[in-house]
C-alpha cells in the first residue's frame, strides 16, 4: 500500500465581518509586509473557530494543523459537527480554495463531487447537460460517450435525455447529475453529502454504486457525511473534527462513538439526572428521574450501542394507585413511543419508595436526538 | 528514498502561490470542457427567442445605421470615398467583439461563482470559451458585413480590399487578445472591491469614442490636435484604424502603431494571467 495523498499543517484562516474599506488597509498592510520580507501580520491573529463564542478578532481559524495520508484504495470518512470545518477541507482538498499554511501532496487525480449536477444549464438537454457536467468534473468527450448509455441507465431518464433540463423534475436533475458524477473515474474521489438526494429507491442506488467504488473498484474514496450508518458502512478509517482541529483519526466504528460522544458531552441539553423539589405534589413526591446506559454511570455518554435504563424513584404519601408514563419524541416533537407503568403489570399502589426501571434494547432507535416526557397519573384526569 | 518521493507527488496544492502558474498540459486536458462550454454559449443565448441568432446580426446594423446618421448625416464626420454605412459597419463589428469580450471576461468569477465554488478545472478555461464563443459571433457578423460589402461595390463605390488582409485574422486575434487580457485584471479585481463592475459599465461606453470607432484617426488629428494622444496611445484605435484599413482601403496604417500595440497586447495579457491566476486560488472565500 502506497500513500496516495498526504495533507501536512493545513491551516485556513478566514475573515470574519463584511468586507468593507477596511480590507484596502490590511490588503496594503499585509503587501508592505511581504515587500519587506516579513510574515503576513494577520496571521498571528485568529481565534480558534467556535461559532457560539464571540469573537475578539476580525480573523479566525477554520482549520488548523490538520494533519492525514490516505492509502491506495482507502476509503476516509471525514465527521464533524457543523462548522467542525469539514466543508474547508474538502473545499482545499477539491482545489476550490487553498489553504492559509501547510500543503496537500496528491499522486493522483482528485475529483470532487460537493454537489451534483454543478453548472447544468437549465436550456440544454438532459444528454448536452451529461456532456457538459462531465467536462466539469474533470472527463473527456471520448470517456463519457463511452459511457453514455450506462450513465443514461442508471439515472432511470431514458424518456427525458433529450428535453431541455429546465423542464425536468428536481428529482430528475438529481438524479441525472448522480449517474454522471458516479461513472467518473479519478484516482481519488472527494464526496460531499450528496447522498441525501433523490427518493429511497434512488438512495438506496447510489449507495450501491458508491459501495460498488470504494471496494470493488478499489478507488480511493474521502467521504464527508453526517449519516453515521452510511460513514460505518462504506469507510475503512475515519476523521473527526472539531472547531477546525482533527480531536481523532483512527478505526470508523471508534471515529463514529468519539464523535457521538463529543455531541453529548458538550450537547448539555439532554438532562439525564435531576432531582427537583417541585415534583413535590399532595400524594406523592419524585426524588429521582434519571437515564443511563447499562453497566455505565449517569455521566457517561450515551450511544446506540447501550442497553438503555430509565430510574424513577418517587416516595408516595398514600395509597391511590399511580401510572408512570414514558414518552420519547424526536426532534420535531412527534411522539415515536410511548409505553407505561400499567402496561408493564405494574401496580403502583404502596405507600412508601416506589423504585420503577425501564430497560430499552440496544439499537432501540435510530441515530437522532430524543427527548423523554415522563408523566404520572393517577388514572383519572390528573397529569402530573 | 524521500527524494525519489517527493519527485513523485503528481500535484501539490498548497498555499505558496507562483508567480506564473501556467499549466499546458492541464489545459489540454480539459479541451473538451472549453469546446462544451463555446457550445453551451453559443447554443443557450438566444434560446426560446423568435429570432434567434438573427440578433447577432441586428445589433451592429441598427448601431451602424444610428451612428451614420448621428455622425455622418448631422454631425458630417467625413469617410472619403467609403460608404458611411459601410464604415461604421466595420467599426461597430470590431468594436462589439472587443467590448463584449471585455465585460463577459470581467464577470467571469462572479457569474460562475457556483460552479467554482464546487469543482476545479483551469478557470481559464472561461474566458478562452468567451473569446472563442465571441470570437463565433464576429465571424457571423462578418458575413453580413461581406453582403453589404459586395453590395456597395456593385454600386460603384470606391472601396478596394487591402492586400494587407491576409494579416487580417492576426488584427482580430490581437483584439480578443487584448479584450482577454483587461477583462482577466478587471474579474480578478472585481472579486474583491465591486466598485469596478460599475467602472467597466460605463467605462467601456466612453472608451469607444477614443477608440476611433465612428470616426477616422487622421480626422481627431486634424480637428482636435490637443487631444489626439487620447486616442494615438490607445492601442484600440490602432488596431480598429489598421482593421478597417485592410477592408475598406481606408485611413492610415502606421508600422509603429501597430508595433506599440502588440507590445501593449501583450504586456495586459502576462499581467492578466499573473493576477487571473493568483486570484483563482482564494477568490471564492472574498467574493
Amino acid at each position: 500500500m502506497s500513500v496516495i495523498l498526504k495533507a501536512e499543517n493545513i491551516s485556513k484562516q478566514y475573515r470574519l465581518g463584511l468586507v468593507g474599506t477596511g480590507t484596502i488597509s490590511h490588503d496594503l498592510n499585509r503587501w508592505w509586509a511581504r515587500i519587506r520580507g516579513k510574515e503576513d501580520p494577520y496571521l498571528k491573529v485568529g481565534a480558534v473557530n467556535d461559532r457560539s463564542t464571540k469573537a475578539d478578532s476580525d480573523y479566525v481559524w477554520a482549520l488548523q494543523d490538520i494533519n492525514f495520508e490516505v492509502q491506495k484504495g482507502e476509503v476516509l470518512g471525514i465527521i464533524g459537527k457543523n462548522g467542525a470545518g469539514k466543508s474547508t477541507l474538502l473545499k482545499i482538498l477539491s482545489r476550490v480554495t487553498i489553504p492559509t499554511t501547510g500543503e496537500i501532496k496528491t499522486r493522483g487525480r482528485i475529483a470532487s463531487l460537493l454537489e451534483v449536477g454543478t453548472g447544468f444549464h437549465p436550456e440544454l438537454t438532459g444528454r448536452e447537460n451529461m456532456y457538459l457536467n462531465g467536462a466539469i468534473l474533470g472527463m473527456t468527450k471520448a470517456e463519457i460517450k463511452a459511457k453514455e448509455t450506462e450513465i443514461i441507465e442508471f439515472s432511470g431518464c431514458q424518456r427525458y435525455v433529450d428535453t431541455p433540463v429546465k423542464r425536468y423534475s428536481s428529482g430528475m436533475r438529481v438524479r441525472l447529475a448522480f449517474a454522471v458524477a458516479a461513472f467518473l473515474e479519478p484516482d481519488i474521489l472527494v464526496i460531499d453529502e450528496v447522498l441525501a438526494v433523490g427518493d429511497a429507491e434512488f438512495q438506496k442506488k447510489a449507495i450501491g454504486k458508491m459501495q460498488d467504488i470504494s471496494k470493488g473498484d478499489g478507488r480511493t474514496v474521502l467521504f464527508v457525511s453526517h449519516n453515521m450508518a452510511a460513514v460505518k458502512s462504506l469507510c475503512t478509517r475515519a476523521i473527526v473534527l472539531e472547531n477546525g482541529t482533527s480531536v481523532f483519526e483512527g478505526g470508523t466504528d471508534e471515529a463514529v462513538s468519539f464523535y457521538l460522544n463529543l455531541g453529548n458531552t458538550k450537547g448539555g441539553e439532554t438532562l439525564r439526572y435531576f432531582k427537583e423539589e417541585d415534583f413535590e405534589k399532595q400524594s406523592f413526591f419524585i426524588e429521582s428521574v434519571g437515564l443511563k446506559g447499562k453497566h455505565k454511570n449517569y455521566n457517561d455518554p450515551l450511544t446506540r450501542e447501550d442497553d438503555l435504563i430509565i430510574n424513577v424513584t418517587l416516595i408516595k404519601h398514600t395509597l391511590e394507585e399511580l401510572v408512570v408514563v414514558f414518552r420519547f419524541k424526536d426532534d420535531d416533537g412527534n411522539i415515536i413511543f410511548v409505553t407505561n407503568s400499567k402496561d408493564a403489570q405494574m401496580n403502583l399502589d404502596k405507600k412508601g419508595k416506589q423504585l420503577l426501571a425501564m430497560h430499552l434494547p440496544n439499537f432501540f432507535f435510530n441515530e437522532g436526538n430524543f427527548s423523554l416526557d415522563v408523566m404520572i397519573t393517577n388514572g383519572k384526569n390528573n397529569c402530573f | 528514498m524521500s527524494k525519489l518521493n517527493e519527485e513523485s507527488w503528481l500535484y501539490t496544492i498548497s498555499s505558496k502561490k507562483k508567480l506564473i502558474d501556467f499549466n499546458f498540459k492541464e489545459i489540454w486536458h480539459y479541451r473538451d470542457l472549453l469546446v462544451l462550454f463555446v457550445k453551451r454559449d453559443v447554443v443557450t443565448l438566444y434560446k426560446q427567442t423568435v429570432l434567434g441568432p438573427l440578433w447577432y446580426l441586428i445589433q451592429p446594423l441598427f448601431t451602424a445605421l444610428t451612428f451614420t446618421l448621428i455622425f455622418n448625416k448631422v454631425a458630417n464626420i467625413e469617410t472619403g470615398t467609403v460608404p458611411p454605412f459601410l464604415f461604421n459597419l466595420a467599426g461597430v463589428s470590431i468594436w462589439n467583439y472587443f467590448s463584449t469580450c471585455l465585460t463577459t471576461t470581467s464577470d467571469t468569477f462572479k457569474s460562475n461563482e457556483a460552479i467554482f465554488g464546487k469543482v476545479y478545472f483551469p478557470r481559464i478555461i472561461v474566458p478562452l470559451s468567451i473569446i472563442l464563443s465571441n470570437l463565433l459571433k464576429f465571424g457571423i457578423q462578418l458575413l453580413i458585413f461581406i453582403a453589404f460589402y459586395i453590395y456597395y461595390y456593385s454600386n460603384g463605390a470606391a472601396i478596394s480590399v487591402d492586400s494587407s488582409i491576409v494579416f487580417f485574422p492576426f488584427i482580430i486575434v490581437l483584439m480578443g487578445l487584448l479584450g482577454l487580457g483587461l477583462g482577466m485584471i478587471i474579474s480578478s479585481l472585481v472579486t474583491k472591491y465591486r466598485d469596478l463592475k460599475f467602472l467597466v459599465g460605463f467605462g467601456v461606453q466612453l472608451l469607444m469614442y477614443v477608440s476611433a470607432v465612428m470616426y477616422p484617426l487622421a480626422l481627431m488629428r486634424d480637428k482636435l490636435p490637443n487631444i489626439a494622444w487620447v486616442v494615438e496611445y490607445n492601442p484600440l484605435a490602432y488596431i480598429i484604424e489598421t482593421a478597417r484599413f485592410m477592408l475598406l482601403g481606408t485611413g492610415t496604417i502606421n508600422g509603429f502603431g501597430i508595433a506599440y500595440t502588440v507590445i501593449i497586447t501583450f504586456l495586459i495579457l502576462f499581467f492578466g494571467i499573473i493576477i487571473f491566476n493568483r486570484t483563482e486560488k482564494t477568490f471564492i472565500d472574498t467574493v
